[in-house]
């Protein structure tokens, strides 16, 4: 009936609560790339020779390459020329020493995100690293997990305190030759986070990082790398938002993480950029390369994300299971609504014998959105006994979205198994009358049905950050039923 | 003392898309009663129902309904919900993934909430239902799967009324209940329904066989032709409609 039809369509009318600006001054190279933009990022960053030829390497090989053109997402072609590659608050006349000393109007600004920095307030159990555009501005419970031999600090300040530990794994995972994205982010990363947490090490809190892009015309490119010793084991938690602007903002970060014999690496993203208004004007270009290396035997790796954000959405959190009897899992949750799209899944690399991953992908379309899997299981030869299992499920809200699903397997082994589940349900009219004639609003039963079809996903996720997550998902279908 | 109506239904028409299916139907159920609705596929039950309940795409083109004395057409299907007005439904919904306790729980606190009630929490929660769900003797594993999904028809059924005796609603609509039972169910969901009866609530029992009216015993009976009453009586009605069928009841009018 049309009546009916139309109330579910009329659902997406919702303000992005994390919009706002924070007025500072700020210090961004002009507009521009070229080899001089690389060298004036690592001069400002103070770099050693090394890491400048590296991106140089990088950039020169990018410039070699052609853009991805495969993904199932459109978007006017990006004038690199027009980003600006580096963009800080400007630092006061001392450099901040501690939290104490950071521009109060950046500390604000993570509180009213909802993660405090100071001291007095910082979230318990929960240490976190704040990137502010192109820098970090401070990370809380340094001193607690220095005693444990643990190292949590920005990028940057990594290259300066560790660089053996960053020469050694910075492109070990994802080398700058990878892809178009990858190689540009080689070339013009500016800060992100770096973990390390030595051998036999069970990390004793979650570690965060929190990335917001405030600068306008300015691009937003970290690079993040965690690495897990010998039986260490490590939770990480990322959060993303920016402010809302008309024109489009790139994001093209790298992150790569390694686990030794029998560590554990468990990364969790909130991805929450600003989607863009709801006819598709402004918003973030989420282009990211995610990766992770179980190197060592038994150690695994867990990918769980949460993306609701951006205009666009394109990455494959991935694992290279290399050790025998490693793991890994990829747990996701994608929503698309108004004029979002999302082309997402992973990737699950066996090499090792008795290698095993799980995909668990939850994609949910409302609006005018389109959402995409696409997954790649690859089973080499030398890993016998491999398994896989796959599940893709997808949502529709409404009759103008889209789904779809791309999976690729491609098995040379005989003795593995390989598993794969699809489904695509919509939520229908007489599921919400339902649940209306039993006292609950449209919009309620949208949300329970919703989060019942991510339940899987969400258990996976830390518990403040499954909160979080399901009142965001709540968030960001408001106004798609009704 | 006379009787406080709880539903009043005068002169109603309505239909869909053109399609004219309730055609003058008058109805006035008062607390503490049971009334059984009896009719052919198509009298349009089930729209009456539907209708009650403010399922949207039936438009009502003439007449009242009056539920407690409000105008019931003006609500929107979880307002009514909440003021008292439940309907099992002929064929409930699956929900998957939705937990069935998380969901009960969630409608009897939206229902308290509008009372100015305090919600309850899901111990307290769980002590209430306990009982509630022995009266259908339904499996205690039902309240953790999710909503009606793998259910057979049969425990579908004596969800619905379970659901119902969790609610205690002010007016029950019962659409084919008994469609889809064997007889054991129908015991269970009869003897269920039996002791749900309350002085301050009503019943209006829908149904097309007068199999039903043998265990839940009906106050007044009245069968349904072509979108209105056409007959009324009390539970001995049924009984003549077991003997004659419709036809033999229609052909007298």
């Amino acid at each position: 009936m049309s009546t009916a039809t139309d109330t579910i369509e009329s659902l997406v009318k919702q303000e992005y609560k994390y919009g706002f600006v924070t007025d500072v001054e700020s210090e961004s190279t002009p507009p521009g790339l070229s080899e001089e933009t690389i060298r004036h990022i690592s001069a400002k960053k103070n770099e050693q020779a090394w890491l400048t030829d590296w991106r140089i390497k990088a950039f020169r090989y990018w410039q070699t390459m052609p853009e991805p053109t495969w993904q199932f997402v459109k978007y006017p072609k990006i004038n690199f020329q027009d980003i600006s590659y580096f963009s800080q608050p400007k630092p006061k006349a001392n450099a901040p020493k501690s939290l104490d000393e950071v521009d109060p109007k950046l500390l604000e600004t993570y509180e009213k995100l909802g993660i405090p920095l100071r001291e007095h307030a910082k979230l318990a159990g929960v240490a976190v690293d704040a990137i502010f555009d192109s820098v970090s501005v401070g990370t809380t419970y340094r001193e607690e997990l220095a005693s444990k031999g643990i190292i949590f600090c920005s990028f940057s300040e990594a290259v300066h305190t560790h660089p053996e530990l960053v020469k050694k794994y910075l492109g070990s995972v994802v080398p700058y030759t990878d892809n178009y994205y990858a190689a540009l982010n080689s070339a013009v990363f500016t800060d992100g986070s770096f973990c390390y947490i030595p051998k036999g090490v069970r990390c004793p809190m979650e570690l965060s990082t929190y990335f917001r892009i405030n600068a306008a015309k300015s691009g937003q490119f970290e690079r993040t790398l965690i690495i897990a010793d010998e039986g260490a084991s490590v939770s990480y938690l990322e959060g993303c938002t920016a402010p809302m602007r008309d024109e489009n903002q790139l994001h093209a970060a790298v992150v790569e993480l390694v686990a030794h014999d029998d560590a554990s690496i468990k990364y969790s993203t909130v991805q929450n950029w600003y989607p863009g208004d709801e006819n598709g004007v402004g918003g973030i270009y989420n282009f990211v390369t995610k990766r992770g290396l179980c190197k060592g035997k038994n150690s695994r790796i867990t990918w769980t994300q949460v993306e609701t954000g951006s205009a666009i959405t394109w990455k494959y959190p991935s694992c290279i299971l290399l050790g025998d009897g490693s793991k890994g899992e990829f747990y996701s949750v994608a929503v698309v609504n108004n004029m979002q799209q999302a082309d997402t899944g992973t990737k699950m690399i066996h090499i090792g014998k008795n290698t095993k991953s799980t995909i668990i992908s939850k994609g949910i379309s409302a609006g005018r959105g389109q959402n995409s899997y696409r997954g790649l299981v690859e089973i080499r030869k030398s890993a016998a006994n491999a398994r896989n299992f796959s599940q893709c499920d997808s949502m529709l809200i409404g009759a103008k979205c889209g789904a779809h699903t791309f999976p690729y397997i491609e098995v040379k082994n005989t003795s593995s198994s390989v598993e794969h589940e699809a489904s695509t349900s919509k939520i229908g009219e007489d599921q919400i009358f339902y649940c209306n004639s039993r006292g609950l609003s449209a919009q309620d039963a949208v949300n329970m049905i919703v989060n019942g079809f991510c339940k899987e996903v969400f258990k996976e996720l830390p518990m403040e950050f499954a909160v979080e997550a399901q009142k965001l998902l709540g968030v960001s279908l408001e106004g798609s039923v009704g | 003392m006379s009787k406080q109506p709880i539903l009043e239904i005068k002169n109603l028409h309505a239909g869909v898309e053109n399609k004219k299916i309730l055609k003058g139907f008058s109805l006035t159920v008062n607390a503490g009663e049971v009334h059984a609705l009896m009719g052919l596929n198509g009298s349009g039950k089930s729209t009456l129902a539907a209708i009650l309940a403010g399922r949207d795409g039936y438009e009502v083109t003439e007449g009242t309904v009056h539920y407690l004395g409000e105008d019931l057409l003006e609500l929107d299907p979880e307002e009514r919900a909440r003021e008292g007005v439940f309907l099992a439904f002929q064929y409930p919904v699956e929900i998957p993934g939705v937990n069935s306790t998380y969901f009960l729980k969630a409608a009897l606190n939206e229902i308290r909430k509008s009372k100015g009630q305090p919600e309850l929490d899901a111990i307290e929660f769980l002590e209430l239902v306990k009982d509630k769900i022995k009266l259908l003797e339904l499996k205690d594993d039902l309240l953790k799967r999710s909503v009606n999904e793998g259910f057979s028809g049969g425990e579908k059924k004596r969800n619905e009324i379970f659901q119902m005796a969790v609610l205690e609603p002010r007016l029950a609509i019962l659409d084919e209940t008994d469609s889809g039972l064997d007889i054991d169910a129908l015991k269970i969901v009869s003897s269920g329904v039996n002791k749900l009866k309350r002085a301050d609530s009503a019943q209006l029992v829908i149904t097309h066989y007068q199999r039903l009216l043998n265990y839940i015993v009906p106050d007044f009976v009245h069968v349904m032709a072509d979108g209105r009453i056409v007959k009324s009586g009390g539970k001995e009605l049924a009984l003549e409609l077991e003997a004659n069928g419709y036809d033999g009841i229609l052909k007298g009018l």
